[in-house]
């Protein structure tokens, strides 16, 4: 067996390893954030958002910021996947089993992301499918949703691999969704339009990279975006590419990882 | 992917390894051995001696300071992945996800290794069986024994069939019954053709299994030989005597010291080249029966526990010199 043929074995093992794993616990990792969504609707966008009326565009509140809590479900539940996926890992010390393994580190570094991905996109579709019973929602741009969906969550993913590398103690996987993640995702854009804010807080919002995904995939689905779309995959692309870089040299030099 | 490797390679070769961590402790002090192809071979030495940090350098968990090793003649630093496909590690600590299941765990660990999951079924069904896991196979691996946990760590390590296995304290807290069977495993194991490495506390087992022997402490060998060769270096043995009755003089034998441990129990402490029968014929002719007879401690462990003394007092020997 060529070297890519045992490579590929070993990253679609690591996958299926994730994904068995989102399924055996799925009252972890799926049950939770559809309640959570479910709540949001219901208080954000039917009762509160019913006072409200059309935000931009001459859509309703509720069909607003439907686009930003499922980018914001998958976003979190990306990053939650892989940071305690993989913290857990080296606090079992099961790590090891890859770390003895002939895997290069961009398999062990893409398989868990694919994981995170995958809970994600399962997630986000849930979220969706939820949403629906709450508005009617058609998606304008299929190929710019989906591609954003993808690497809003790729971005995530990579963050909290890198988080779960450095992380010693449970804690200090907490941290980073509490203090970092949390605000930046409720400034990024998903209850509000950035528009609506005056200077200098517009322009520090669009420092925030969470804007540009929320906005990517709210203009795939409403065809709305408070930045320009390109803009938006430029910025997600080039996170992409440094995450997976830092990643990698991680990965490299064993931080937290090989003594 | 199948291994390459020069069919006269070594199985392993150490060359002066060093190993120095950051907070300045210097766990290996460039440290060189060989291992021949086949061969069951005990490492050796006391808590902290440097034998878990070989061994992570050997399976890549720690990175070497200086030095290198090769596995069949593929350097651990420059060809990492291939090098990684020719060993197996039973290690220490027990490191799988407690959740998962043990027939899972072998699985994917044959996964890691790119061996597609139809074999790696068929490997974990084998291997499992002749560690008499099987009937485990489909539960969480936290229910499982301590004996069990450790035996499955063996199935996982053989999903790759390495050429190499290194067992690190494989039967720490494991009963002698499951022990034995384990040692059958491997033994057969070795006899197949696989080389073994094993480093144990329970010297009787490295004695009656290993061929080939290294001490290692203060992360320096301070023996590299043949078990046979060690064997016969050990001068004088102690032998524990139950007896069914004892007068109340002991009698005296020259190159024999007798001492009463208690009312039924003597030691006899003499030279390897002293005969048995005059120390019987003598204690015969003093009245003294002796209903059984066994060795005070394991051979290995009496010439293991002088080694390492005599290495600790030549070091604090000079340490005194260097201080004066």
């Amino acid at each position: 067996m060529s070297n890519a043929a045992a490579n590929l074995v070993a990253l679609n093992t690591l996958i299926r390893r994730e994904i068995v794993r989102i399924v055996r616990i799925w009252t972890q990792t799926l049950i939770p954030p559809a309640i959570t969504m479910t709540l949001y609707f219901v208080i954000f966008g039917k009762l509160i958002g019913s006072r409200i009326g059309s935000i931009e565009g001459g859509f309703s509140y509720m069909q607003y910021i439907v686009p930003g809590l499922v980018m914001m479900s998958i976003i979190t539940n990306s990053y939650g996947n892989i940071s305690s996926s993989f913290f857990g890992a080296k606090f079992s010390r099961a790590v090891e089993e890859m770390l003895v393994s002939p895997m290069p580190n961009w398999v062990i570094l893409a398989g868990y992301v694919a994981g995170a991905v995958v809970r994600g996109l399962v997630v986000g579709i849930l979220v969706l499918l939820i949403a629906l019973f709450f508005t009617d929602l058609h998606v304008l741009h299929p190929l710019i949703t989906f591609a954003s969906v993808l690497l809003g969550a790729t971005i995530f993913s990579l963050a909290g691999f890198v988080n779960a590398v450095y992380a010693k103690k449970f804690d200090d996987i907490a941290l980073v969704p509490t203090f970092i993640l949390t605000p930046l995702t409720y400034l990024g854009g998903v209850f509000y339009s950035v528009n609506m804010l005056g200077e200098p807080w517009q322009a520090i919002s669009r420092a925030n990279p969470i804007l540009y995904m929320v906005n990517a995939f709210r203009y795939g689905v409403l065809g709305i975006s408070d930045v320009h779309v390109g803009w938006a995959f430029v910025v997600m692309i080039g996170f992409v590419i440094a995450l997976s870089v830092v990643a990698l040299q991680l990965l490299k030099r064993g931080v937290g990882l090989r003594s | 992917m199948s291994p390459q490797y020069p069919d006269t390679a070594p199985a392993l070769v150490v060359d002066n390894l060093r190993k120095t961590y950051s907070n300045g402790v210097e766990a290996l002090k460039g440290i060189s051995l060989t291992v021949q192809p086949g061969d069951f071979f005990a490492l050796l030495g006391p808590n902290g001696a440097g034998k878990s940090t070989l061994i992570g350098i050997l399976s890549s968990l720690v990175n070497s300071t200086s030095g290198d090793a090769r596995v069949f003649g593929v350097s651990v630093n420059r060809q990492r992945s291939a090098a990684m496909r020719l060993i197996g590690l039973v290690p220490q600590e027990i490191n799988f996800n407690q959740f998962e299941k043990p027939f899972d765990i072998c699985v994917n660990e044959a996964g890691f290794y790119g061996i597609p999951r139809k074999i790696a079924a068929e490997r974990a069904e084998k291997y499992l069986n002749e560690l008499r896991l099987w009937d485990k196979a489909q539960m969480q691996a936290r229910t499982l024994s301590g004996g069990m946990k450790r035996r499955l760590m063996i199935a996982r390590a053989m999903m790759n069939e390495p050429k190499l296995l290194i067992l690190d304290e494989p039967t720490a807290g494991v009963d002698i019954e499951i022990r034995r069977s384990m040692w059958q495993f491997v033994s057969g194991i070795n006899a197949a053709g696989t080389t073994v490495i094993l480093t144990t506390h329970y010297l009787e087992e490295a004695e009656s299994l290993c061929r080939n022997i290294a001490i290692i402490d203060h992360g320096a060998i301070i023996k590299n030989t043949s078990m046979k060769r060690l064997l016969a270096t050990l001068d004088v043995e102690t032998f524990v005597l139950d007896v069914a009755a004892m007068p109340g003089e002991l009698p005296t034998l020259p190159n024999v010291t007798l001492r009463r441990r208690d009312e039924h129990t003597l030691e006899a402490e003499m030279a390897r080249s002293h005969d048995l029968n005059s120390l019987f014929a003598t204690l015969s002719t003093h009245g003294i029966m002796v209903t059984s007879m066994r060795n005070k401690t394991n051979r290995l462990e009496e010439l293991f526990v002088r080694l390492v003394e005599h290495g600790r007092q030549e070091l604090d020997h000079h340490g005194v010199e260097r201080a004066a």
